[in-house]
């Protein structure tokens, strides 16, 4: 395969359209994504290539990318859509074409602009929804039920959506992003993606910074960075932690920033690199009541169909918010701690797993605060006022 | 040796599975059963078998299968 | 011979509306989430089962009985449509509408796990139109019907429906028991 000359590191927002599309077989493509050691960007970080086997095969899959943008701090996806819509459109039909889907759909969410990709998803045959949104809503079997034209509700994960997803066919979801660098992938080759990023992690990935950042936005930086590199990007101000991961994410306190976004070095603080989003705390806001106000939002984004999530996720906002209120109550660390053990691995999908890390890992990395705060006072007001 | 799997789109925690095995469910705050094994979908040992065939014939919700 | 048919078509049409009475009561019972003392839930739902079984049992008992016995001038095409019957159409054309709707019931029922929960639970709700259909039966048509020991069990067979259906429609029905947030999304 001749390689045109491939841009180093800013590669997504400035390759343009490719002038024919690559045409790989099946085979051929998931062994492309496995050569280029490529993961899924949508948060759950899977390799492409068993993704792309799992479908199953003979039955005219559907091929779905996922732009709904469910998680609130993340905006990656809504500006690749809208700034190179050209290479997920492209991403999806190469794999479209590979599996020999019937259906090839870009799903939007409220949050991402429909118009730049509709321009150039007819050239390929994709099909652009713009859907309902919610945190869940991006959930994959969430999006296949939408599809549906049903509820964004997630389904019993016992049968996967590679067997059985839209109208009854075997479906695969890939997050936009994660088409976008299979595109360039298939155009540029395996050994051409690897050439930045770790062994283990190769590559570039798009972040969204967001909190007390001057300049909050989407950035593409290399896989394996520094955590403080990418943040410098954004110029913090005064970080005292960084919410990696999302709302769904775990603190990783100031001394910490050292830390190189890859899946072994942010294991030891729970964390994962998830969809990229990276948001700073500075030191005027009370990491408990923003914790708290998060774990609200979660408990109401609830798709209200579990029982241990529709109750257990109000029970544990509730406890965050009386903590952060100073209340006395001794048990109350314990019984959230508890409570997220509770909810943990018992729903249709991971809404209340990763609510209860997140969780977890604010009681961990904020231990000093819950000890003050249940003493009766506040590190941050104390320090705001001084 | 068969694991339970609990549905849970379709369990509202009815809890005729924690009355017949209560070796590996237990009823949670609000009634839902919560796997006494440390696993998601616990396994069934030989010996409850038959109580596991009996629980999911016996869910009204249809919510529990063995798998 | 006749008088013997005779009598197993009215006791097991009998022994059926008590024992489907009771399947009614204890199938709101499972839906309430309560136990039973001795029976606990798991118990409350083989009970029901059993007796809405073998009340159908007795259905099919009483259907081909009488279909064997010449006094009661049943043809083929009156156990399956109803109101055709020569003698007393309305009354026979309601018992035949009850095993109409039991056939379906129990068909279904039988089927849950293929036809899944949402299927099952709505033509489930036909059993709040198969009991008042046959008890309408066995009161009209019913050799007993005019007698005043069947029409005291009649009443009390209503009034336990009644309690039972009243119970359903209490809020605090709700819930199976526990102190919990309802679910958003239906089964």
């Amino acid at each position: 395969m001749s390689l045109t000359a491939a841009p180093p590191t800013r590669r997504l927002l400035t390759v343009g359209r490719a002038t024919t599309l690559p045409t790989p077989g099946p085979v051929e493509l998931a062994e492309l994504a496995s050569l280029a050691g490529l993961t899924g960007r949508g948060g759950a970080g899977f390799p492409t290539a068993t993704k792309l086997r799992a479908v199953v095969a003979g039955h005219a899959p559907v091929v779905v990318g996922n732009a709904m943008e469910g998680e609130p701090l993340s905006q990656k996806d809504a500006v690749l859509v809208t700034r190179a819509p050209h290479l997920v459109i492209e991403g999806l039909a190469i794999v479209g074409r590979a599996l020999g889907a019937r259906q090839t759909v870009l799903a939007l969410g409220p949050r991402v602009a429909a118009g730049p990709a509709q321009a150039v998803a007819q050239d390929h045959g994709v099909e652009v929804r713009s859907l309902r949104g919610g945190f869940v809503a991006g959930q994959e079997s969430a999006l296949v039920s939408q599809l549906d034209g049903r509820a964004p509700v997630p389904r019993d994960p016992l049968v996967r959506v590679t067997t059985r997803g839209v109208e009854g066919r075997p479906t695969l979801v890939l997050n936009a992003e994660t088409l976008a660098h299979l595109a360039l992938v298939a155009r540029f080759g395996a050994p051409w993606f690897r050439e930045v990023g770790t062994a283990e992690e190769p590559g570039t990935s798009l972040f969204t910074l967001s909190g007390k950042v001057r300049r909050p936005g989407v950035v593409e930086a290399v896989r394996g960075s520094r955590l403080a590199d990418v943040l410098a990007c954004g110029t913090p101000v005064d970080p005292v932690a960084v919410l990696v991961g999302g709302y769904h994410g775990a603190w990783l306190p100031a001394d910490a920033l050292d830390t190189r976004l890859t899946r072994s070095d942010l294991q030891a603080h729970g964390a994962t690199v998830g969809a990229g989003v990276l948001h700073v705390l500075g030191p005027d806001r009370c990491p408990l009541r923003v914790t708290a106000g998060i774990a609200g939002y979660l408990a109401g984004e609830s798709a209200g169909q579990c029982g241990p999530c529709v109750n257990g996720l109000p029970r544990i906002a509730d406890s965050l918010r009386r903590l952060a209120d100073r209340s006395r109550d001794p048990g109350l660390p314990a019984e959230i701690d508890r409570l997220g053990r509770l909810v943990t691995g018992r729903g249709a999908c991971a809404h209340p797993d990763g609510t209860a890390r997140m969780v977890a890992s604010t009681l961990r990395v904020f231990a000093g605060h819950v000890a003050a705060h249940r003493a009766g006072w506040c590190p941050t007001d104390e320090r705001w006022t001084r | 040796m068969t694991r339970l799997h609990v549905d849970w789109t379709r369990c509202d925690g009815h809890g005729s599975c924690t009355e017949l095995l209560p070796e590996l469910l237990a009823p949670d705050d609000w009634g839902f059963p919560v796997s006494l094994t440390g696993e998601r979908d616990p396994q069934v040992p030989p010996q409850l078998e038959r109580h596991a065939r009996h629980a999911e014939r016996s869910c009204p919700l249809m919510a529990l299968r063995r798998v | 011979m006749n008088e013997a048919l005779w009598a197993l078509g009215r006791g097991s049409g009998l022994v059926a509306l008590v024992l489907f009475t009771v399947a009614l009561v204890l199938g709101v019972t499972t839906r309430s989430g309560r136990p039973v003392p001795g029976l606990g839930r798991t118990g409350v739902v083989d009970v029901h089962r059993t007796a809405a079984l073998t009340g159908t049992g007795l259905v099919l008992a009483h259907v081909v009985s009488l279909y064997l016995d010449p006094f009661a001038q049943l043809r083929l095409v009156d156990l399956v449509v109803p109101f055709l019957g020569a003698d007393r159409p309305l009354w026979l054309g309601l018992g035949t509408l009850a095993v109409d709707l039991l056939g379906v019931i129990t068909v279904v029922s039988l089927l849950r796990h293929r036809v899944g929960p949402r299927v099952f639970h709505a033509v489930h709700l036909g059993t709040y139109a198969l009991w008042p259909v046959a008890l309408l039966h066995a009161l009209g048509n019913g050799t007993d019907g005019g007698s005043a020991w069947f029409r005291t069990l009649a009443v009390a067979c209503a009034a336990a429906v009644a309690g039972a259906v009243a119970w359903r429609l209490l809020p605090s029905y709700a819930g199976r028991g526990w102190a919990r947030t309802p679910r958003k999304v239906a089964p």
